[in-house]
Parts: C-alpha cells; sequence; structure tokens
C-alpha cells in the first residue's frame, strides 16, 4: 500500500475574497469615494436608518446606495423613490455579501461619482460579520425589541463594527432593555466602538449619526492623495 | 450559515495543492479555525462531501483543530484564552483590567493535508 503524504498548504480559506475586498477599498480611496458596509438582523431598521441619512444628508453629499437582499427588490426602490441611485443585488438565497458581489455593485453605480456608498448587507447577525465587503467602515445597527443580550450570542459582529447604532429607542420604556448591560457588553468586545441610541421613527438621535458621518466622510477625503 | 462558500474554498485550494503535488487520493485535511466562528463543523464536511465528489478529494475527511480566542491586556500585555460566552465578562487575569485588544479567534486556515 502507497504511503501517506503529509503537503504543507498553510493558505488563508477566505484569501480570495479578501484579495477582492482589498481592490475594492484601493480602487475607492483613488475616486475618494468611501464605502460604508451596514449591518444587523432583519427588521432592526437597515432601509429606515438609510432613509433617514438620505434625509439628514440634504444632499450635502453625493450618496449611493448598495442594496442587498434574497430576492426582493422592495428596499432599492424606497432609497431610489427618494432621488438616490440605488442598485439591488439579489443573493439568490447567499445569506450575505462577498466582495465580488459587492464589486458588481460598484460598477452598475458607477462609483466614482460618489463621495459616499452605503451598502445594506443581507440582514444577519452572523455570516455579514465573517466577509469583508471592500468596506472602509462597518456599521452596525441593534433595536431594542432583539433585546440587550445580542452581544452574548452575536459577539463577532460587535467586534468588527466602528459604529453601533440603537435603534427604535422609542420603545424602551415598553421594555426591559437595559442600555447600561448593552454598553458594558459591547464595550467589553470592542473598546473602540462608538455607540450612537437612535429612533429612526422619531428622528431622535439621527443628528448624532449624521454629524458622525460627514466627519468620517471629509476625513476619509482629505487622507486620499489628490488623483 | 455561510458553510457553503467557505467550502467551496477549501476545496478550491485543496485541489490546487493536489494537482500541483501529483496526488491520487486526499485523505484527511487539517484546518485551524478560530472559536469566534459560528461554523459548524458537520456541515463543513456534509458540503465537502457533496462539492468534491469526482474528484481526489472525494471522501477526504476535515480535521478541524478549534484555535482559542486570545485577548491581549491593553494595560499590562498580558495575554489570555477567553470563552465566546464569557467574552464580555473577562478581565486580565493579572492586573484586572478589562481593556484588551483580541489577537486571534478568527482564523480560517489550511494547515496541511494527507494525501496519496
Amino acid at each position: 500500500m502507497e504511503d501517506v503524504r503529509l503537503i504543507e498548504v498553510k493558505e488563508e480559506i477566505l484569501a480570495d475574497n479578501i484579495k477582492v475586498a482589498s481592490g475594492v477599498r484601493e480602487r475607492l480611496r483613488n475616486t475618494k469615494t468611501m464605502l460604508l458596509n451596514l449591518m444587523s438582523s432583519p427588521g432592526s431598521g437597515k432601509t429606515s436608518l438609510i432613509l433617514r441619512t438620505v434625509e439628514g444628508l440634504k444632499g450635502s453629499l453625493r450618496l449611493g446606495v448598495i442594496e442587498a437582499d434574497i430576492d426582493s427588490t422592495v428596499d432599492a426602490e424606497k432609497v431610489a423613490a427618494r432621488g438616490i441611485p440605488a442598485i439591488q443585488l439579489r443573493t439568490g438565497g447567499f445569506c450575505h455579501l462577498d466582495a465580488t458581489m459587492v464589486t458588481q455593485g460598484i460598477d452598475a453605480l458607477a462609483a466614482s461619482e460618489f463621495d459616499l456608498i452605503i451598502i445594506e448587507n443581507v440582514g444577519n447577525l452572523v455570516c455579514p460579520a465573517e466577509f469583508d465587503t471592500g468596506a472602509h467602515k462597518n456599521v452596525m445597527i441593534l433595536s431594542v425589541p432583539e433585546g440587550d443580550d445580542k452581544p452574548l450570542k452575536y459577539p463577532l459582529m460587535f467586534t468588527i463594527c466602528n459604529v453601533l447604532l440603537v435603534n427604535k429607542i422609542d420603545y424602551l420604556s415598553l421594555s426591559d432593555f437595559d442600555m447600561a448591560a448593552l454598553r458594558k457588553r459591547v464595550l467589553a468586545l470592542n473598546p473602540n466602538i462608538r455607540i450612537i441610541e437612535v429612533s429612526c421613527k422619531t428622528g431622535a438621535g439621527v443628528g448624532d449619526w449624521i454629524a458622525w458621518l460627514k466627519k468620517e466622510v471629509d476625513v476619509f477625503r482629505l487622507g486620499q492623495r489628490s488623483v | 450559515m455561510h458553510e457553503l462558500p467557505i467550502t467551496e474554498s477549501i476545496l478550491k485550494i485543496v485541489l490546487t495543492y493536489a494537482e500541483k503535488n501529483d496526488v491520487r487520493q486526499v485523505m484527511a485535511i487539517h484546518l485551524r479555525i478560530g472559536k469566534l466562528s459560528d461554523l459548524e463543523d458537520d456541515w463543513i464536511q456534509r458540503y465537502f462531501d457533496y462539492l468534491s465528489k469526482g474528484t481526489v478529494a472525494e471522501g477526504a475527511k476535515l480535521k478541524i483543530e478549534r484555535t482559542p480566542i486570545l485577548l491581549q491586556c491593553n494595560v499590562c500585555a498580558t495575554s489570555y484564552d477567553v470563552e465566546i460566552t464569557n467574552i464580555s465578562d473577562a478581565v486580565c487575569p493579572d492586573c484586572g483590567q478589562k481593556d484588551s485588544k483580541m489577537i486571534s479567534g478568527r482564523e480560517y486556515y489550511i494547515k496541511d493535508m494527507e494525501v496519496q
């Protein structure tokens, strides 16, 4: 019988995606377009936040949106109705976006004409956290009805984000959601994360989010050399 | 939930190495996956069995080593392991501070493979 040999492989399983994602980041740096990846569970308010963001930016930035959904175009239609260029990617059952899919969205949008592109990722706190989309900033939403224990169940998502938006704070008085406990759990996972409490329904806190966003886009654009 | 694309990547890399090394049969593949990942070992194997049909990797066993979630204290630089369930409560065993950064636990890595 033939001997069994051992072959060294030493390869990152996700190397292909990481390579494409780095390419996306570089390409958008050249056109001074900041790419922001927005993630959350289904129904926590990603589309509502994007609509509030459109309103809050009041045309001060050239904004484009890439929507991802398993199989519908509802979200893109809502955004496009506000006069914002939006591309809907149907992931056809995939639970997340990867950098190759994002590249298709960027090509379809003619990305060079934008200061900011927001990706609305598939509603899911697990898989999108594992796949680099090529975004320069990662932002997540956790809504009050989901509960303050989510950092314990989905730690990876909380560790990779620059901002956590706690949405639906208008529900706080109706729930036993413990904001102090949430903050403690999240900051233990990721001491650098910025936590902003908002209600996309009442508009509370949205100003803080818009201020963060404008500042980040300014810093990003200033940091890129002119081409 | 995202076992399928991960498994596709594993198979692609394995077949590339198999071809380079004139492999007739891949017996086992050693993977190193961080404990922070939600991947289910059984499902990766099931997807792999399906995807690898008719290739030299058909029937190969995936042997998965889970790498620990390792934090490093930002105050005294001590490194320590935590479990996914108590990551939020973890404090540095040396100085008792909570301020830390993660230095491993997210790996997705193919170490080596046993072949004939």
